[in-house]
């Protein structure tokens, strides 16, 4: 049976490693090289590395950067952020992404899916949606880093995405981003439950106990974290070790 | 050092396959020319991508019979490395029939979920029983856990060239073998120590 993973997610703006609150307030935590180099010691199941300010600040990926990083990392990693064409997507993966997370041009132009996938496969084309829930329980996909409403509803678009051709979706609660408050469980459970792809949880990990929580209800494949990796002393092999003792099947 | 050729067919990942090989002994070297892979001592296929539009820049390459030739009558280590290993079938039924390089006679057919539980792709870390008495395989621990990313399995024809199995989706090949030619489904070079151990036998070999 595929483990349960544990992913670190990286927010990358302006030349290093930030933590924010609600896609908000952000502090520096550091460079990206020096996180992944960390990481690799200590075995982590997968990376999630998201340029965030690509998009809003109108920006294609910095495939240098990538290319940098990739060279470092002896774990699997998912590059986000600014992602506009497959043209993009195969420059990606060329430098060494072994995925590619698609989020604000696949909203305004969906075809984008379907063609990475055409040419580079399922496995390797990542939605990612990023939701805020509004005061009266309504949820809603946001585009350019959580700034622009769409209109989209979470699981209509999780839907859509993976009958394009997404192979994984990266479900990020605006609303719980950074709070160490848990996991939006009512909004991963509607979402794995639409699609067959694998679901990834993120926004929200205050303690491991979120993790289980989020994992025992909801029908997930993996839980991403930032703030609580990059801001606490928790480590992702901590947070399995838990797992692995709350039932779960996890790497060790 | 021993010269590790990369067959480069401009879909994949390059980089990290060449760096892992350094890291297990191999000296690498990247080529997209026939004629190097028809001398090549011992070739790696790497491979992110869909297998039609891999093989069709194979094919336009030259690359897919001078694979074949050093993997078949060269008897060179010939490693393929997940879509890679695909490739050494016979056809692939991704998107379209495609006919593949026919290293190791078998069919690339969609994943199929054998319970509600399982999601395709299969994305992640999951287990590999070594049943074929595998030389890849020697000195790993037993049901060690590899990194997969895939929608798309291989399926021998002859169930000798299965060597290693992953018992989900109704068990399917994650190691795929004929004489020195190897497939593996998961990802050696993103699999951490197993994975290394995994290229310094294929190094070795």
């Amino acid at each position: 049976m595929v483990k349960i993973r544990v992913m670190p997610t990286l927010l990358h703006r302006d030349m290093g490693l930030v933590k924010g609150e609600r896609f908000d307030s952000w502090r520096r935590t550091g460079s990206a090289l020096q996180a992944i180099k960390v990481y690799n010691m200590r075995g982590v199941d997968e990376l999630v590395f998201m340029d965030i300010t690509a998009s809003p600040d109108g920006r294609p990926p910095d495939f240098d950067l990538i290319d940098d990083l990739a060279d470092e990392c002896f774990m699997p990693m998912t590059v986000g952020g600014g992602v506009r064409d497959a043209e993009d997507i195969g420059r990606l993966l060329g430098v060494g992404a072994d995925k590619v997370s698609l989020n604000s041009h696949a909203l305004a132009n969906p075809d984008i899916i379907a063609e990475g996938a055409r040419t580079f496969g399922s496995q390797c084309i990542v939605l990612s949606i990023d939701v805020l829930r509004g005061p009266d329980g309504r949820l809603e996909v946001m585009s350019h880093g959580g700034k622009r409403p769409t209109g989209k509803d979470p699981v209509e678009w999780a839907k859509r995405g993976a009958d394009l051709g997404a192979g994984e979706i990266l479900l990020t609660s605006i609303d719980r981003d950074g709070t160490f408050q848990g996991y939006d469980i009512a909004l991963a459970k509607a979402v794995a439950a639409a699609v067959d792809v694998p679901v990834i949880a993120s926004g929200g990990a205050g303690d491991y106990a979120h993790m289980a929580d989020v994992l025992r209800q909801a029908d997930v494949a993996a839980v991403a974290a930032a703030s609580i990796f990059h801001f606490t002393e928790k480590t992702p092999a901590e947070a399995k070790k838990y797992l692995k003792k709350e039932g779960f099947n996890v790497r060790i | 050092m021993r010269t590790v050729t990369i067959v480069d067919c401009g879909l994949s990942n390059i980089d990290s396959a060449v760096r892992a090989l350094e890291y297990c002994g191999g000296d690498p070297v990247v080529t997209r020319d026939p004629a190097v892979v028809r001398a090549a001592g011992r070739l790696v296929l790497p491979g992110v991508g869909a297998f039609p539009e891999a093989m069709r820049r194979l094919n336009e390459a030259g690359l897919t019979d001078a694979i074949r030739e050093a993997a078949i009558h060269g008897e060179r280590p010939v490693l393929g490395i997940c879509l890679g290993m695909q490739l050494l079938a016979t056809a692939g039924q991704e998107m379209a029939f495609t006919q593949g390089i026919g290293v190791i006679p078998g069919d690339v057919t969609p994943l199929q979920r054998a319970d509600a539980t399982e999601r395709v792709p299969h994305i992640g870390w999951n287990t590999v029983e070594d049943i074929g008495d595998c030389p890849l395989l020697k000195g790993v621990p037993p049901l060690s856990d590899f990194y997969f990313v895939h929608s798309f399995h291989f399926k021998p024809n002859d169930p000798a060239h299965m060597m290693g199995q992953t018992p989900s989706y109704g068990g399917f090949a994650a190691i795929v073998g004929r004489g020195l030619a190897f497939g593996a489904q998961f990802h050696p070079e993103k699999s951490q120590a197993n994975g290394f151990a995994i290229l310094k036998n294929f190094v070795g070999l």
